[in-house]
Formats: C-alpha cells, structure tokens, sequence
C-alpha cells in the first residue's frame, strides 16, 4: 500500500497512543517516538510499528508515535487504523 | 441455555484501551465491547482494530466475550462482522433487533465468514438487544429466529424514548417490555438480560431495579461501571436458608439414587423436577459468589 495523505489515530490518554502517518518523499522509514517508557520499551514500540508497516507492504513513511503506554496490541490497531486511513480506506 | 451464568454483563467503549486492558479484572459474568453507540462515528475503524487486536491478543478471566456491533446492513456492521467472527473468541450481540428477519440477517452474515475463515458453522452465538416497541413486540420471533442465539436483552433508553416517555425509578413504563422479553426469552430457553442501571451513583437504585429483575426472572442485567457488577451479584446471590434448602434436595436425589428409587422425597413432600431446577441453579449462584463450594455440585 502506498500512503496517500497524512493520517492519525489514537488518542494522547493513558494507555493509548497517537500515530500520525505522513508520506516520504525518501523510500526510507523514519520514526519519532515520545514515550516516557522510552528507555524501557522504545526499542520494542518502534519494532512493533516497523512490523505493521512492513506487514502493510509500506517502504516511504514517516511515523510520529506519542505514547501514553500502550500495549503492543494498542500500538497494532493504532497503526492498523492510521495505515487504512493513511491509504484512503477508512471505516 | 443454562450454559453460562450472566449475572452481569459490563458494557467497554470499543476505542478506550485503557477500559478493554482492564475489563477482565472486575468479576463480571461476562464483557461486552462496544463498536455502536458508544464509540464516534469517525472512530468506527480505529475501535474495531483495536476491539479486533485486544481479542485476539489479550487473556481475559471472563466467562464470555461478547461484541456489540454496528447495523449489519450497514457497511460499519459487516466490516465489524469480518473483522470479529474470524477470531472465534466473542458472542455478536446485535443491536436494535425489531424482527427475526434481522437476526436471521445477521447469522446469515456470519455463517459466511465462518466458512471462509475455516470456523466450524455455528461457533459464534450471538444476541439480540431490543430496544424498540417493535422489538418488543417481535420478541418471541426473534427469541426463536436462530439456534445461535444464547440470549435476548432489553435496551430500555432507547426504547423508552421510542415508547415517548422516560425512565422511572419504579420502571412502570418497563413492565411490559420486560415480560414480553422475559417470556420470549424461556419460551425459546435463552438468556434474558435486563438494561443498564444509568445513575452509577445510585446504589440503592440499582439494587431496587436488581431485586425487581431478579423476582422477574432474569438472568442478568448489563453494567456501565464495575463498580455495579457486587451489587448485582449479592441480589442473585442465593440467602443461606435457599442454600441449605437446595442441599437437602440434592442429598434426597442421591439417596433416591443409591436406592434405586424413581421418587425422591424431602420431609414427607415429593421432590419434582421444577424443585430440582430451582436447587441447582440456587447452589450454582452460590458457588459463584464463593459461598458454596462448585465441586460438591454434581
């Protein structure tokens, strides 16, 4: 899939997380994390959106990921929902 | 059905995390996530991902799962359709049921997806809410209208508005609503689960409703807040006098079976077999509630 347009999902309350999705114009993946559980799991949250974009066949995009400690079923479904928005393809 | 006790089932907001990580820890009968009115229609897809990730990922000490969902017949209630039923793991309860056509629908719907998904046809139950004068009044149709369904329940806020009144701390304007579902629900042998209590300050309010339910005959009631789930549960809990009276039965049937007696009798009386149902289910909501061992039930 190829992201179209910027597009978030989640939410900034305690135990969510807000993904935005932009288009890159670089075939290249880059991550801003905020969490602050960064130390602990930052290195396992970014894994967890590498996976969902991989798995959504997405190689350009820049993912800005604010964490309010989320479990990686949350971060799933925030990228799941962001990517489909991201894609055109919402609700 | 008598498969499951649900006493409780406690309403989640679909697109709340934080509420679906915890919605196992509370002691409820069961868990009902909500995709339909509790979540915005422009979070639909957001909280069925996040509904979808939680069941397939997450443990929950909860007898039964279940999934409220969108209007099937709407693009929101399929998508939520497909995206649930795969997992195998929650009861669809269908909202705003008014005819057996709708659940009839729905299963339809379902038995599809659990064909293309490898499930073996009838693994998903499913409920149906009736919230409507119409529904009301079709409740014995839909009580009967799939072997899928394990219960029917009553959605009274948006039936009462439907009926052009509102909701009284004595429920007169319910009464009819409730038997109807009451009576659809056993006639069928399914569950009839009452509506929520709204004001979750109102303890003595819920309990009132509770006992009102309870002497109905109802299963359950749905909850909004676990802090309703002890209060319902103390009301279906059995007295301590129910209890020794429901041991006595069961001491009698095993008498009568050692002496390979077709009649059992408890002080001269003859036990049938309402009084042997009603001591079952008594010594069953007493060992839920941890006051009578479940393993001495038999």
């Amino acid at each position: 899939m190829k992201i179209q347009k910027a597009a978030s999902a989640g939410t900034m309350e305690s135990s969510d997380i807000m993904i935005t999705i932009l288009p890159s114009q670089e075939e290249k993946i880059e991550i801003d994390l905020n969490s602050n559980v960064q130390k602990q799991f930052g290195r396992q949250i970014c894994s967890v959106i590498k996976e969902e974009l991989k798995q959504a066949g997405i190689t350009a995009a820049t993912v800005r990921a604010v964490d309010k400690g989320a479990l990686d079923c949350t971060i799933r479904a925030r990228m799941d929902a962001a990517i489909a928005r991201a894609c055109g393809e919402e609700n | 059905m008598d498969e499951y006790l649900l006493r409780t089932m406690m309403f989640v907001p679909g697109n709340n995390p934080g509420m679906i990580r915890d919605a196992g820890i509370y002691g409820s009968d069961a868990v009902m996530f909500d995709l339909e009115d509790s979540v915005a229609v422009d979070q639909k897809d957001a909280a069925r991902f996040l509904v979808r990730e939680a069941l397939a990922t997450l443990e929950y000490d909860v007898p039964l799962l279940v999934v409220r969902i969108n209007d099937p017949r709407t693009a929101w209630g399929k998508a939520d359709l497909e995206a649930i039923v795969p997992l195998g793991r929650a009861a669809i309860r269908l909202p705003k049921t008014e005819t057996a056509e709708d659940v009839r629908y729905c299963a339809q719907i379902i038995e599809e997806i659990e064909k293309a998904s490898g499930l073996a046809a009838g693994t998903t139950k499913m409920m149906a809410a009736v919230e409507s004068a119409e529904g009301v009044l079709n409740a014995r149709e839909i009580a009967c209208a799939s072997p899928r369904l394990m219960g029917i329940a009553l959605g009274a806020e948006d039936y009462v508005t439907n009926l052009k009144t509102t909701r009284s701390p004595e429920g007169t304007e319910l009464m009819f609503g409730r038997s109807m579902i009451l009576h659809a629900a056993r006639a069928a042998g399914i569950a009839a689960i009452d509506t929520v209590y709204s004001d979750v300050d109102n303890e003595e309010g819920l309990r009132a409703e509770t006992e009102l339910i309870h002497q109905l005959g109802f299963d359950g009631k749905s909850v909004i807040n676990p802090r309703q789930i002890s209060v319902i549960h103390e009301v279906f809990t059995p007295s301590e006098k129910e209890v020794q009276k429901a041991l006595a039965v069961m001491d009698a049937i095993r008498e009568a079976n050692a002496k390979g007696s077709g009649v059992i009798s408890l002080n001269g009386k003859m036990i049938d077999k309402p009084v042997v149902e009603r001591a079952k289910r008594a010594l069953r909501l007493a060992a839920a509630m941890g006051t009578y061992p479940e393993e001495e039930l038999g």
